[in-house]
């Protein structure tokens, strides 16, 4: 089971990118808990410069923009 | 991890160069062809340009082309090269800087690093943790939503290299000089206490990403997508309202109380733009049908900075950071600046 969190404001890209998060997992059959971190002092503790950012595990994998699907199905 | 297929790079990249050059030789030919284009559509619907209506309509499907071949082109490019310029790249560069120097560097990146104004609180903090100092963060964060690439390419398409380079000049000294007196009032204390904790705190680590050329070329490409597929119904409307201002109000109208001579015509513009939200461009056609009727250049490129750079929503999304205080001060200082470069426009030209 993977811990994905999405961190983001709650603009239209972070909502994309937890789409997109949720339907790769689905289609590749991974269980995952997903995560919406939107609170700003919690955003800032990863280090994060842009949003969305994406952190599974505790690791961040990714900031800045809609990953690309095939960068998405690389993480599951 | 490995289950990705991975195509042979040089293959996809020619494909990338010559699909590129095609796109190129194309855009040419049509940016060459508009004004033939919009008299032969205007004929083809049988309206004549000596009524109100026709030159409405010529001026629409003039300008709509127009602004979004130029969008499409700059914007693509722009992709590409915001790739060289990721925010952890640019905040690298700005670390350590002196006062100054850094306002005058902050200010130039802002042009060409991406910018959102959703990412503008995580930005302004990693900016401020990595040990930029504030004044130069502000330069930063005034010039990239303000002179950017779009503004730019579409004032020149629509007014020439002149009002383009002077935007530009205007843009960086209002950005630069704003972040330094900022830097200068020491107001440190004015950030949300959350913030001072953090700036002691961690970097981001680096995602340690590389990339080829055919993810610049497809990063562009993205870009593009997104950006125009976002802002073309804003264009569309700016046009239409521009286009409307165009037929209908006439000549010199707005002359009496947009012109040169009325010394309130810049304040009123300034505060008239904070309250309104909207890019670059759909701001632009406005500008474009507003100066043909006699309104002053500096008057309405006040108008415009201050709708791009003094919006109300980004100040909400700043105000989880930073105090009141802080914020009116920003506000405050920016306004002082377009208000300056609308005087002087309208002085010089």
């Amino acid at each position: 089971m993977k811990n994905v969190k999405i961190l983001g404001t709650g603009c239209a890209n972070c909502k994309n990118t937890l789409a997109l998060v949720e339907a790769v997992a689905r289609e590749k059959d991974v269980q995952i808990t997903l995560e919406k971190v939107e609170d700003l002092p919690s955003i800032m503790n990863y280090g994060v410069m842009s949003t969305p950012a994406v952190v599974i595990d505790n690791v961040l994998v990714h900031a800045g923009g809609v990953p690309s699907r095939g960068k998405v199905e690389g993480w599951f | 991890m490995s289950t990705i297929p991975i195509e042979a790079p040089p293959a996809k990249l020619s494909h990338w160069l010559i699909g590129v050059a095609l796109a190129a030789l194309a855009w040419f030919a049509a940016y060459s062809q508009l004004a033939s284009f919009a008299d032969w559509l205007v004929q083809a619907l049988s309206l004549s340009r000596q009524t109100h209506f026709g030159e409405a309509v010529h001026f629409f499907l003039y300008d709509t082309p127009k602004v979004l071949l130029l969008l499409t082109g700059i914007v693509f490019v722009m992709g590409i090269v915001q790739t060289f310029f990721a925010p952890e790249r640019t905040r690298a560069l700005l670390s350590g800087k002196r006062v100054g120097v850094g306002n005058v560097l902050a200010a130039t990146l802002g042009i060409v690093t991406p910018f959102c104004s959703c990412s503008a609180v995580p930005l302004f903090i990693g900016f401020l943790s990595a040990g930029v100092p504030l004044g130069v963060t502000f330069s930063f964060l005034i010039s990239a939503p303000m002179v950017n690439e779009i503004a730019l390419v579409l004032l020149f398409g629509l007014f020439g290299w002149k009002v383009a380079a002077l935007y530009l000049g205007m843009g960086l000294l209002v950005a630069i000089v704003a972040g330094f007196v900022i830097g200068k009032l020491k107001m440190e204390k004015y950030l949300e206490d959350w913030v001072q904790k953090i700036q002691a705190g961690q970097l981001a680590p680096q995602l340690g990403e590389t990339m080829g050329w055919v993810e610049r070329f497809e990063a562009g490409w993205a870009h593009v997508r997104d950006i125009v597929g976002k802002v073309w119904p804003y264009i569309l409307l700016g046009i239409g309202l521009g286009a409307a201002i165009h037929g209908y109000v006439p000549e010199d109208f707005l002359a009496s109380f947009m012109g040169k001579d009325v010394w309130w015509a810049v304040p009123a513009a300034v505060v008239l733009g904070v309250p309104m939200y909207t890019n670059a461009a759909g701001i632009i056609p406005i500008v474009e049908a507003l100066i043909g009727k006699g309104a002053s250049l500096g008057t309405v490129l006040a108008f415009m900075m201050s709708v791009i750079a003094l919006s109300a929503p980004e100040m909400i999304i700043l105000r989880k950071a930073l105090k009141p205080t802080l914020i009116a001060t920003f506000a405050g200082v920016v306004a002082t600046g377009i208000l300056l470069v609308g005087y002087v426009f309208n002085a010089v030209l």
